[in-house]
């Protein structure tokens, strides 16, 4: 009878409507047998394959599953799952966050195998095995786009304190350090450099010229590149990436100090693939790993290793601040708060 | 799927006091749908309500946090940039869509129909999509930013521009509905008694379409004021509520300070809709049984002018879409215009890579299947279960809801309440059913009023005639209600698919490695900077979602042919 056969279908319909999407919402990996790891990361999405590809060579049961997102986003994610934790492994994020994590007791201490090899200054020295190891630096630059920089007159910055003047009006963008990483290593850093007083009369000279703050860390730079601003504060490895590609750029490193901060990695307190996860971190301290961290990145870990990166600018490592991570991590609320307050109501866009 | 007649009368016959088996299958399936919309709407929004209130370790603050709210003038100043923005948007796309509308159902201009169709384009699209063409067209590389003679686009001007875009179509269908009601017998009267053209349009026709423009104030104020993707990609420094969300969570991982600007925003959300309600319920029938259709007549100089404007307009749209595409094919603009694919190869960027794109059309293609299957259903157990007035009536408000929750509050809702631990559907965070699960609920109540409407123009005495010849009631409406039905339930799904694929709002704040979405790539390549990426991705959706809905043309005629038959004496 044609009735029943509609009803038969539209159940049957249903039902594997319902079993697809439960099946899809179990992750449909079930049936590989190889260790699912997942691992939390803000390192930039061009570098995540590569690592996979390394990491798995070595280490074949395991396979990679990258959560990817920007410094921000990523620390929201891990603390939004704080009672929950869904990550197995916190990989290539932000020193400043990942102190912050474990402080709200994210991670579980491990020693990765290797790791005294590492200059101590990138590993957690307050927790013995370190709850957090550090891996490489990014550091930060000022990308100045020469073409727009000629037609519009302006002079290469060179300090810091060049960029307040009135000449650059309207011509600079930095990283809303409530939403990036980097602009977040920005701020602290200028703290450190001057004291807060100093520091914060700067920024409200620097927010004079800002046209407008980004959302992400690297932005700055790539707006730089295409000439929809002249000058973008930013990092180093996003500028010489995009002046390898031929944008008319020029990396300036002031010469007060550069902000920095690690990528790091800590092991999730609760992850169900331990051995895994501690594989990662063994692979991570390795030569080759730093091998591959200076690929595009001229500061890492392992002392000796790093060799100079094309287009860096010249000394970058020497201009680098001691950068205090506790004080940075212990201090970012009430930092971003009050650059919140002085800066985030800026309503109405300059007129030019 | 525009507005739908909400009030209920009841068309169940009466007094029936024997409760027969079909009368408890329905009411157990009405009882599922409640327990549904409860977990799908009522209960997030209720965590959401109660994270408002509470510190950061989770104790209970009262209204601590709203009071700290107010007193921070950055956040405080937002609502007045959001009210501007949305009251300025409103008001020019408004004007615009009525003129548009005007001349579709007015005049005599040669080719309606594809103007129809390219004022319909912007649906397609994502909104974050209107914001980067703008950037290309008015930023400071600009093709031609002299236009806006030294002001930026960053900002207001930017914002109420890409809003005017993405709201102009939900508006113009709105006003084209309620300006082909007209009653040919009051022109002809206001022409037999010498009215001047402009009187008659003053006195006959705004009165008219009266409500169908209140309506539309209120669908595209509601429209910009939740909306995130136009601020997010060119708000440059001007703060608006809907990015202060997305700032206090993503930014400062500020849950609670999040929650309460999501309570803020729900505000004018939810006066907007109760007094768009309010007005609804006002409107009496203009079109009595004896009215005759207004048929506009040539006049030539009225037809040319209307035409101009359309083509205006329909250039801008095409023009904005144009300026996408040509910019996801550029190598580095403005330096090096070679043509390249390289933007498409979104493996080698931000926002999840093709897999998102592929992800984008599994969570649409779900969210249209499953979707239409229970927002039908349900608004067939709302409409015709006899008695059971409370529960009924506690339904249908559950089905409304939903229209005035903004995206990113109802995505805000989602992670507090599926991420508990407490919660036994926990397991359904991070997956795509949460997505799914989140877009069916965001375009619940369009698609449920649609629904009703249909289901409003069959005759109850198909029930009536089954029931006394003892068909249970499923099998009446597999055999007569749902192929009476198939146009609507075509338009639900592709109402659906469209949105699922294009929507940012809701879905920001759950998706996860594995559901990264097309929608949300766009954005996150925009926001690392690959705008040309995030271009080409918006292309893709704008290409996809005109696939299936050229796809859904072709089916709806064939499926009319067969079905809609009776519909033709």
């Amino acid at each position: 009878m044609r009735v029943r056969e509609y009803c038969q279908k539209s159940a049957l319909f249903v039902a594997a409507a319902a079993v697809g999407l439960f099946a899809l919402g179990l992750g449909g990996g079930a049936a590989l047998a190889k260790t699912q790891l997942l691992v939390y990361t803000a390192i930039e999405a061009d570098e995540l394959a590569m690592f996979k590809r390394e990491f798995e060579k070595d280490y074949p049961d395991v396979n990679i599953k990258w959560v990817r997102d920007s410094t921000g986003i990523v620390t929201a994610k891990l603390l939004a799952e704080k009672n929950n934790p869904k990550a197995d492994i916190v990989w290539g994020l932000a020193a400043t966050s990942l102190v912050m994590l474990a402080n709200e007791g994210y991670f579980q201490g491990y020693a990765p195998k290797g790791v005294e090899k590492l200059d101590p200054a990138y590993v957690d020295s307050q927790n013995n095995p370190p709850l957090w190891v550090g891996q490489r630096a990014w550091i930060a630059s000022v990308c100045f786009n020469t073409v727009e920089g000629k037609k519009k007159g302006l002079p290469v910055p060179s300090t810091w304190q060049d960029l307040t003047k009135p000449v650059y009006k309207g011509h600079v963008v930095m990283p809303n350090p409530n939403s990036s990483g980097t602009g977040f290593l920005d701020v602290s850093s200028w703290l450190q450099i001057w004291g807060e007083e100093k520091g914060w009369a700067f920024m409200d000279g620097l927010h004079k010229n800002i046209a407008w703050y980004t959302h992400s860390g690297s932005k700055p730079c790539k707006q730089a590149a295409s000439g929809e601003i002249p000058i973008g504060i930013s990092f180093a490895y996003r500028g010489a990436k995009s002046k390898n590609k031929g944008a008319p750029l020029e990396i300036v490193a002031p010469t007060e100090g550069l902000g920095w901060d690690i990528e790091a990695f800590g092991i999730v307190r609760n992850t169900k693939n331990l051995a895994a996860a501690r594989n990662l971190a063994d692979w991570s301290v390795t030569l080759k790993a730093n091998k591959i961290y200076n690929k595009e990145y001229a500061v890492v870990a392992m002392p000796g290793v790093a060799k100079p990166v094309k287009n860096f600018p010249k000394d970058i490592t020497k201009k680098m601040i001691k950068n205090d991570f506790a004080w940075a991590a212990a201090n970012r609320m009430r930092i971003l708060k009050k650059w919140q307050t002085r800066y985030g109501a800026k309503s109405l866009p300059k007129k030019k | 799927m525009t507005e739908g007649v909400t009030t209920l009368s009841a068309v169940a016959p009466k007094a029936r006091p024997i409760l027969g088996r079909d009368d408890w299958i329905m009411r157990w399936g009405l009882l599922v749908l409640g327990v549904w919309l409860s977990v799908a709407v009522v209960l997030p929004l209720y965590t959401l309500l109660s994270k408002s209130l509470e510190d950061h370790g989770g104790r209970f603050i009262g209204l601590a946090n709203f009071a700290e709210f107010f007193a921070t003038p950055v956040l405080f100043h937002s609502i007045y940039n959001s009210l501007t923005i949305a009251i300025i948007s409103t008001a020019i796309t408004i004007t615009l869509a009525f003129i548009y509308a005007y001349a579709l159902t007015r005049s005599c201009m040669p080719g309606k129909a594809i103007f129809k169709g390219i004022a319909m384009v912007p649906i397609l699209a994502p909104s974050l999509l209107p914001a980067i063409s703008l950037v290309y067209l008015f930023g400071n590389q600009g093709m031609i930013k002299g236009v806006l003679m030294g002001e930026t686009i960053y900002g207001p001007i930017g914002i109420v521009m890409g809003e005017v875009f993405w709201t102009f179509p939900h508006a113009l269908i709105i006003i084209i509905t309620a300006l082909s009601m007209a009653d040919a017998r009051l022109y002809e009267v206001a022409e037999s008694l010498g009215t001047s053209k402009l009187r008659t349009f003053f006195t006959v026709t705004l009165p008219g379409a009266r409500y169908g423009v209140i309506s539309a104030c209120f669908v595209v104020f509601t429209l910009v004021i939740t909306d995130f993707g136009v601020p997010k990609v060119i708000g440059g420094q001007y703060n608006v509520l809907a990015t202060d969300v997305y700032k206090q969570v993503i930014g400062q991982q500020n849950f609670q300070m999040g929650a309460v600007v999501g309570m803020v925003l729900l505000v004018p959300a939810v006066l907007a809709f109760i007094a768009d309600r309010i007005i609804q319920r006002k409107q009496v029938a203009l079109i009595s049984a004896r009215a005759v259709p207004y048929h506009p007549k040539p006049k030539t100089r009225f037809d040319m002018a209307m035409m101009g404007f359309c083509c205006v307009v329909g250039f801008m749209i095409l023009g904005i879409i144009a300026v996408d595409a040509f910019a996801s094919f550029i190598q580095l603009w403005p330096y090096n215009l070679t043509l390249t694919l390289y933007n498409y190869d979104f493996d080698l960027r931000d926002g999840g890579g093709w897999a998102s794109y592929r992800n984008s059309i599994v969570m649409a293609s779900y969210t249209a299947v499953i979707g239409t299957v229970i927002i039908f259903a349900g608004a067939y157990l709302v409409e015709k279960i006899r008695g059971f007035t409370v529960i009924r009536s506690l339904v249908q408000f559950m089905c409304i809801i939903p229209l005035a929750v903004p995206g990113l509050v109802l995505g805000l809702a989602y992670i507090f309440f599926f991420n508990h631990p407490a919660n036994p559907l926990e397991f359904v965070y991070g997956t795509m059913a949460i997505l799914v699960i989140c877009t069916v609920t965001h375009f619940y109540t369009v698609s449920h009023l649609t629904a009703t409407t249909a289901l409003k123009q069959m005759d109850p005495e198909f029930e009536a005639v089954s029931m006394s010849l003892k068909v249970p009631f499923y099998k009446t409406f597999w055999r007569v209600t749902v192929p009476v039905c198939v146009p609507a339930i075509l338009d639900i799904s592709i109402y659906l698919f469209v949105n699922a694929m294009t929507t940012v709002s809701a879905v920001v704040f759950i998706y996860s490695a594995d559901t990264t979405l097309a929608s949300v790539a766009v954005l996150n390549m925009d926001d690392a900077g690959e705008v040309a990426s995030a271009a080409a991705m918006g292309m893709m959706i704008v290409v996809t979602s005109a696939g299936v809905r050229a796809l859904h043309a072709l089916l709806t005629r064939g499926i009319a042919r067969t079905s809609q038959a009776w519909r033709v004496r």
